[in-house]
């Protein structure tokens, strides 16, 4: 599949080229807020990314992925206050525990369907937000304090804001390609097949709902990865990030910038996170100009930002 | 044995209370095929305008009826701008735009309301304490509560299981094309079948308000209970849903009353008091994960449309 030159596109190759300059930006004009808001969003673009993996292309509409971002976080967390500070073991601890609780969730939600799926997903998220509540020795309801971040020996600096902003934009940029490479693939075929009618994949001898775990297992472990982004980025992690509305933030995010289009849970982030940052500077009651937005942007363009731009090239 | 009866009558008054929410909310999902996250919204405006229309009359009954009839009107017109565009769409979309409902009454109430709680003070003969056994007393507040879901809750069973409009609503659940090929408005019967759960969800938050404080996100983990409620009891189901609300304020509440001291029995003191208050939360999510593996339609499926 050799990408095409349209609207959609274009804006993508020019939102990556803003992404990568952002840093150049920040420092000649000494913004520096701008960098330290732009980490933020692209960690959550990342975790975005990996919910429109399930949610767009594998029809499994997740209620409860902000789970992996406290589960993610909680790992670094937890060995940097036992004192492992290496992030050659924290990394990949936090993905392994991700991918573990998205294959026993998964297995068990994926027996179920449509509304379903979206409580008992929601379920278990706040299972794991009570879970964490509950881990008074790690701060319980009020969160952790992360003193250092994770140590690469040496190969990279997370303390220093450019070379981390890089961290995350190189995460986001494999997650992206991971997920362009899976989508495209047999196996990412499936999936889609799967979504679009189950029973007839079924029926030519696809194994559904194996295809769907796995799926939802690499979702849950990309987005352990932005959770301890995340948990670097705030030196802090509390159940706060497993809430439910903060997977619904997520969800809005996906939805927002367009499901199932690769780069359309990055648009929706910067959009969201963006929008968010500027209505709060011009009101403290920001909310109540995004949520009637939120209503807006269901009611009148569906498919999301790149849905738009895809039927502005069209035209 | 006296404190089993109390957090027995308090695990009862919480499942009515409950009900009530989910009553609403399974109605709405049944007949319309709608997701409404913002039901724990006109949960918490039940409960504001009660604190308001209470403090304005000074007269309890008549604040309350008052805050009934302003929930009841703001969720009819609530349905009538913004949400009957939304039926027929997918769950998801419903999600979204109801999450930014959530956004918006929760900024609204603190612009309007302010930043801090409010409280809705009990009339004096509401605050005495009443002798249902020899020896057990309970306030008469909670006896006020369970009474009134009690009635509500015989009252929709009657509407929907006995009257003509309620015949029309069961039919709608099973087939709404069907009733509106038949001739029924049905945009009529949804903007109804909305206020009412609307209204159904203001009387929860108004009576809860009194023991809880009003607060703003007041509406948001009730609302996922109720959730778990519906999902439990098989969607679109009043008497799953009723069954399932007992049940699960039942479970929640003795969970809380007597789990930690269960587990003082098996694990040490600190290990106790640590994992009790997380694991008599995930009590109810834990039940409705097992509900779901075993029977993934509920326990009470309602007629398949």
């Amino acid at each position: 599949m050799t990408p095409k030159l349209n609207v959609s596109n274009a804006v993508a190759v020019v939102l990556c080229a803003g992404l990568l300059l952002l840093p150049v930006y920040s420092a000649v004009s000494g913004n520096i807020f701008i960098l330290t808001l732009f980490t933020r969003i692209v960690i959550f673009a990342l975790a975005a990314a990996s919910l429109n993996l399930i949610m767009g292309y594998g029809g499994m509409m997740s209620f409860g992925h902000a789970a992996y971002l406290g589960i993610g976080g909680y790992a670094v967390g937890i060995l940097a206050a036992e004192g492992t500070g290496s992030g050659f073991i924290q990394w990949p601890v936090a993905l392994a525990v991700s991918a573990l609780f998205a294959l026993v969730i998964g297995a068990l939600s994926l027996r179920t369907r449509g509304v379903y799926f979206i409580m008992i997903t929601l379920a278990f998220a706040q299972m794991a937000y009570y879970v964490a509540s509950g881990l008074s020795r790690y701060g319980g309801d009020d969160g952790l304090t992360i003193y250092k971040r994770s140590d690469f020996a040496g190969l990279i600096n997370l303390s220093n804001r450019t070379q981390f902003y890089y961290l995350c934009l190189a995460c986001l940029f494999g997650g992206l390609y991971l997920i362009w490479r899976i989508v495209n693939s047999r196996f990412g075929l499936v999936v889609q097949g799967v979504r679009s009618n189950e029973q007839r994949m079924q029926a030519i001898g696809f194994h559904a709902n194996r295809y769907r775990l796995a799926c939802f297992v690499i979702a849950g472990t990309i987005c352990g990865l932005a959770g301890a982004l995340l948990a670097n980025n705030t030196d802090f992690i509390s159940p706060a990030v497993m809430y439910w509305t903060r997977s619904g933030d997520l969800m809005v995010m996906v939805i927002l910038g367009g499901m199932g289009s690769l780069f359309g849970p990055v648009m929706g982030a910067i959009v969201y996170l963006v929008l968010e940052e500027l209505l709060s500077q011009f009101t403290e009651y920001w909310a109540l100009i995004m949520g009637p937005l939120l209503l807006l942007i269901v009611l009148f363009a569906r498919g999301g930002i790149m849905g738009l731009l895809g039927r502005i090239s069209r035209d | 044995m006296f404190l089993v009866v109390e957090q027995l009558l308090n695990g009862l008054q919480f499942g009515l209370l409950l009900f009530l929410l989910a009553a609403g909310l399974t109605l709405v999902f049944g007949i319309m095929d709608f997701v409404n996250l913002a039901h724990g919204s006109l949960y918490m405006m039940g409960a504001y305008f009660a604190a308001t229309f209470v403090a304005w009359t000074g007269n309890f009954v008549l604040g309350a009826l008052m805050a009934l009839g302003a929930t009841l009107l703001l969720g009819i017109a609530l349905e009538f701008v913004a949400l009957r565009h939304l039926y027929g769409r997918d769950h998801l979309d419903q999600v979204l735009a109801t999450f930014g409902l959530i956004l918006f009454f929760n900024d609204a109430v603190r612009l309007i309301w302010g930043p801090a709680g409010l409280a809705l003070p009990l009339p004096a003969w509401l605050t005495v304490p009443v002798q249902i056994i020899p020896g057990v007393f309970y306030p008469a507040y909670r006896l006020l509560i369970i009474a009134v879901a009690l009635a509500v809750a015989a009252l929709l069973y009657v509407v929907v299981m006995r009257t003509r409009v309620g015949m029309l609503i069961r039919a709608g659940a099973s087939n709404r094309e069907m009733i509106g090929a038949l001739g029924i408005n049905i945009k009529l019967l949804f903007t109804l079948v909305f206020g009412l759960g609307a209204a159904l969800a203001g009387l929860a938050g108004l009576m809860q308000a009194p023991i809880l404080t009003v607060q703003i996100g007041m509406g948001e983990n009730i609302l996922i209970l109720a959730f778990v409620i519906i999902v439990i009891g098989g969607i679109g189901s009043i008497r799953g849903a009723f069954l399932a609300a007992i049940f699960v304020g039942m479970i929640d509440t003795l969970g809380r009353a007597f789990l930690p001291d269960l587990l003082r029995k098996v694990l040490s003191g600190a290990a106790a008091s640590t994992a009790a208050p997380a694991l008599s939360s995930m009590l109810i999510y834990l039940l409705m994960a097992i509900v779901l593996v075993v029977r993934p339609e509920g326990l009470f499926p309602a007629a398949k449309r």
